[in-house]
């Protein structure tokens, strides 16, 4: 399977009466937007603002992050399965509006949701603010379930994503990239001396504001099942999760999936980057027993000679992540895993709730308690209401001058699980 | 600014005294630099200044150690650092433990900003390395020209009280203490490096090793359970509605403590959960799908349990540090003690 | 939290889901609950069928706490 990213670079966002993308510039008609997502009666009522880098703006509580992209050529279209028929998506040509991003917030649906800063301390933490950030904030009609309440905010975000790739549709590309993934015989027959390689990523399948979804299908409803990489570039992956913030994989990192980019930047030269595997992260333990299970058995079944594993999200997952990791490395198949960390404000506590051996090849997002002040925004797009009681607040944790405490388990994308950010702990 | 003032330690060896049939050699000061003190003083520039070596035999130090440790700390606090530097010790067993324990005295007992250094199979290192700060060096003294700016750097940072990073920025063998610092290549990348390397049979490194776990051996069972008091404790965040302690969705800072005297049911008027780690609708719904006080109530009932303790305890498990957890139990257990429970019930998320 | 309890002297059975993690953490009594949201209850079942489920893990907790162990060990809940 073949695809060819498409790249309309994008260095500012302009609400304007049409919109359109001319210059690197795209210009949202916010009527629209709105009336896109209104169409949607729960929900009462939606604002459409832009928060660019640098800007001293806060985007709090965030629920999700997606990159405007459209199907130029090749079957289905974005999102398959949710906004888009079924059709089997990752061929063809897609066209991404690179450097800009719809954010959704809005009313808090749980404990959760992060934080974004355009500036400052509390930038440097987070990859959103160095995207330009069309942000929905969306609130639901009175009395909505939270489940529904999740479901019709991701809905909205997906939706305006959808309407804004569109634009980019008869652009021509400032770049493009592209990415092949041959079937199993094929692949082998082509590399023959090449290591295999695989990437097994772990999906965060808990519940509410913990789910994943994979051409439609809520995650903890699969087993483990093998997909083309570039399947997940045109959006076959969505995210329903954002708690904790920090290491949470909204749609936009699925979409980049950094770990599925860099083994393609290494395929063909010193790796043959082979399938990729996706499993979950249930709340049973005989799902995690299966799942790990058939995962191994799966890499096994590949012949896959070293894999890297990404964790999404923490604690009870951790159980996830050791098995795979266990039983993946018992098939004679090498392991490097992906987490991140939490060892307490001070950094003393013990990092992981599992452990095993083979896991003596880890890569970390960081320490997700680590606290920092961030400070008082001029602007704040949703509303600072919630920040004491988000995954890495606490009471009180906002000050009279406007400052704010946080853990950086607040941020959104701060501790990165697929290696999406930069910050790292030892 | 004047410069900083800087104590060296070193042992009979190198300060050229002579080898092991020195080893018994006895504290002594001397004004200025001594051996490998230059390579430190170079390092420094100008910003401190050794002004004093103090030597000591390695087995005088380790037969004699908390007579040797008092003499070597009262010549340091004369002349006054403001610094130490212990070292470095490379392999060299005793010294190691020399350096170790005199690093560790001074930074406790004087207040002073100190450190050292050594390689990390010496047993000093296993001992003092979560105490104090130990750069890490290669095994024989060929590594001073490499350990020396690493010394320096890391001395003058503790001199001037500014911030230490990970042990991978500032050189010293890790102390337990994991610090975040931002990489030069993301994530994913380092992860992609790390495989090729396990792949090559290259070496690698770990950003995390596995921890070790310790274990408490299992108390005796209670032997008339019919008669016994027994209590609830929950890491699922159960607590009455509204939340009246404040206690975080995740990484708890608190525990509560909740009378349930007369309560037979957990409602969802009454209770719910803080947790922000799992779904929370099952729990806020029936909070004894959590806390099964319900059950515990009828077991009471029916004498299958003595009776059921007045309070339970609660906190959020959700990213809450191990070290907090086991305080919160540490502290709650001696009221349970006191109030003569006899055993407990734990339930987790 | 289940170390510190037993440490002080009382014995402690651990309900939880994810019993791996209690037997890394270090648990020596440990019954298996249902599931994370919902340890002690499925809300699946009708209110009586999921008391009853409820009664059994207790029971086999209280089991769990009168019977000797030296080891580490996982008491099975029988359905």
């Amino acid at each position: 399977m073949k695809l060819e990213l498409g790249y309309i670079h994008i260095h500012d966002i302009q609400l304007a009466a049409a919109s359109k993308v001319e210059n690197g510039v795209l210009y949202v008609d916010a009527e629209a937007v709105k009336k896109l997502v209104l169409e949607d009666e729960q929900i009462a009522s939606v604002e459409v603002e832009v928060a660019h880098p640098g800007e001293s703006v806060r985007i709090t509580p965030v629920k999700d992050v997606i990159e405007p992209r459209v199907k130029v050529e090749g079957p289905g279209g974005m999102f398959p399965g949710v906004i888009s028929k079924v059709d089997t998506v990752g061929s063809g040509k897609t066209h991404v509006l690179k450097g800009a991003a719809v954010v959704t917030t809005g009313k808090i649906v749980g404990f959760q949701e992060g934080i974004i800063d355009m500036s400052g301390v509390g930038a440097q933490y987070t990859p959103f603010s160095k995207t330009n950030n069309l942000v929905l904030v969306v609130q639901p009609v009175e009395g909505l379930k939270q489940h529904d309440h999740e479901h019709a905010v991701r809905m909205a975000g997906l939706k305006t994503a959808v309407y804004l790739g569109e634009l980019a549709r008869s652009l021509t590309p400032d770049e493009t990239e592209t990415f092949e993934t041959l079937p199993l015989k094929e692949s082998m027959d082509k590399y023959p001396e090449l290591p295999r390689v695989g990437y097994v990523q772990m999906l965060q399948s808990q519940g509410l504001l913990h789910d994943t979804y994979v051409y439609g299908v809520d995650a903890k409803r699969i087993i483990p099942t093998v997909i083309y990489p570039t399947e997940v570039m045109d959006g076959a992956i969505i995210s329903g999760n954002c708690v904790s913030a920090c290491d949470k994989n909204p749609t936009y990192v699925h979409q980049n999936n950094p770990i599925v980019h860099d083994l393609f930047a290494q395929h063909g030269k010193t790796i043959n980057f082979a399938a990729m595997v996706i499993t979950n992260e249930n709340v049973y333990l005989a799902d995690k027993e299966r799942s790990s299970n058939w995962s191994s058995k799966l890499c096994e079944f590949l012949g896959l000679d070293a894999v890297i594993i990404s964790e999404e999200g923490f604690g009870n997952p951790d159980t996830d992540l050791i098995m795979n990791c266990r039983k993946i490395t018992e098939k004679g198949i090498k392991t490097v895993i992906v987490t991140d960390e939490y060892a307490g404000r001070d950094g003393s506590s013990q990092s992981l709730a599992d452990a095993h051996s083979s896991a003596d090849a880890l890569v970390t997002g960081g320490n997700a308690n680590q606290v920092i002040t961030l400070p008082k925004m001029d602007k704040v797009i949703g509303t600072e209401d919630y920040v004491g009681i988000i995954a890495g607040g606490w009471d009180q944790n906002k000050h009279e001058d406007g400052t704010i405490d946080v853990e950086i388990q607040a941020i959104t994308g701060a501790t990165s699980e697929v290696g999406f950010n930069y910050l790292s702990a030892r | 600014m004047s410069k900083l003032r800087v104590v060296h330690y070193i042992n009979q060896f190198f300060a050229q005294i002579g080898g092991e049939e020195m080893a018994d050699y006895k504290p002594e000061y001397r004004e200025g630099i001594v051996g490998p003190g230059l390579a430190l003083q170079t390092a420094f520039g100008e910003e401190a200044e050794i002004v004093g070596t103090v030597i000591c035999g390695d087995s005088y130090f380790n037969e004699n150690l908390e007579k040797a440790t008092a003499e070597v700390l009262e010549m340091i606090k004369a002349a006054k650092p403001d610094l130490f530097i212990a070292g470095p010790a490379f392999n060299a067993g005793r010294y190691g433990v020399a350096c170790g324990t005199i690093t560790d005295a001074v930074k406790k007992e004087l207040g002073i900003p100190a450190l050292t250094g050594m390689y990390v199979e010496n047993p000093g290192a296993d001992m003092f390395k979560s105490s104090v700060y130990i750069i890490s060096t290669k095994n024989s003294a060929a590594g001073m020209r490499d350990a020396a700016p690493k010394m320096a750097k890391l001395g003058l940072k503790l001199a001037k009280g500014e911030k230490v990073g990970a042990s991978c920025e500032d050189g010293y063998i890790p102390n337990g203490i994991r610090v975040n610092l931002f990489e030069k290549e993301r994530g994913s990348k380092r992860a992609v490096k790390m495989l090729l390397a396990k792949i090559n049979g290259k070496p690698f490194t770990t950003e995390y090793p596995m921890p070790d776990f310790d274990r408490v051996p299992p108390c005796p069972a209670v032997k008339d359970i019919a008669h016994a008091k027994i209590a609830l404790v929950t890491s699922g965040g159960i607590v009455p509605k509204g939340n009246p302690d404040h206690i975080e969705s995740s990484n708890a800072t608190h525990y509560g403590k909740y009378d349930i005297e007369g309560v037979d049911d957990l409602t969802s008027d009454t209770y719910a959960t803080a947790h922000g780690g799992y779904d929370p609708v099952y729990a806020n719904e029936d909070a004894d799908r959590v806390l099964p006080v319900d059950v515990m109530r009828e077991f009471e009932k029916e004498g299958k349990i003595g009776s059921l303790y007045r309070y339970f305890y609660t906190t959020v498990g959700n990213g809450t540090a191990v070290k907090s957890a086991k305080a919160f139990a540490a502290e709650f257990s001696k009221e349970l003690v006191a109030d003569g429970v006899q055993a407990v019930i734990l339930t987790s998320t | 939290m289940v170390k510190e309890i037993e440490r002080a002297g009382i014995p402690v059975v651990h309900i939880c889901t994810v019993t791996p993690i209690s037997l890394t953490v270090g648990a020596n009594r440990i019954v298996p609950a249902i599931a994370i949201p919902h340890p002690l209850g499925n809300p699946a079942l009708t209110a009586e069928e999921e008391k009853n489920i409820r009664r059994k893990i207790l029971e086999t907790a209280l089991q769990a706490l009168s019977t000797e162990v030296t080891d580490q060990t996982v008491f099975e809940v029988k359905y």
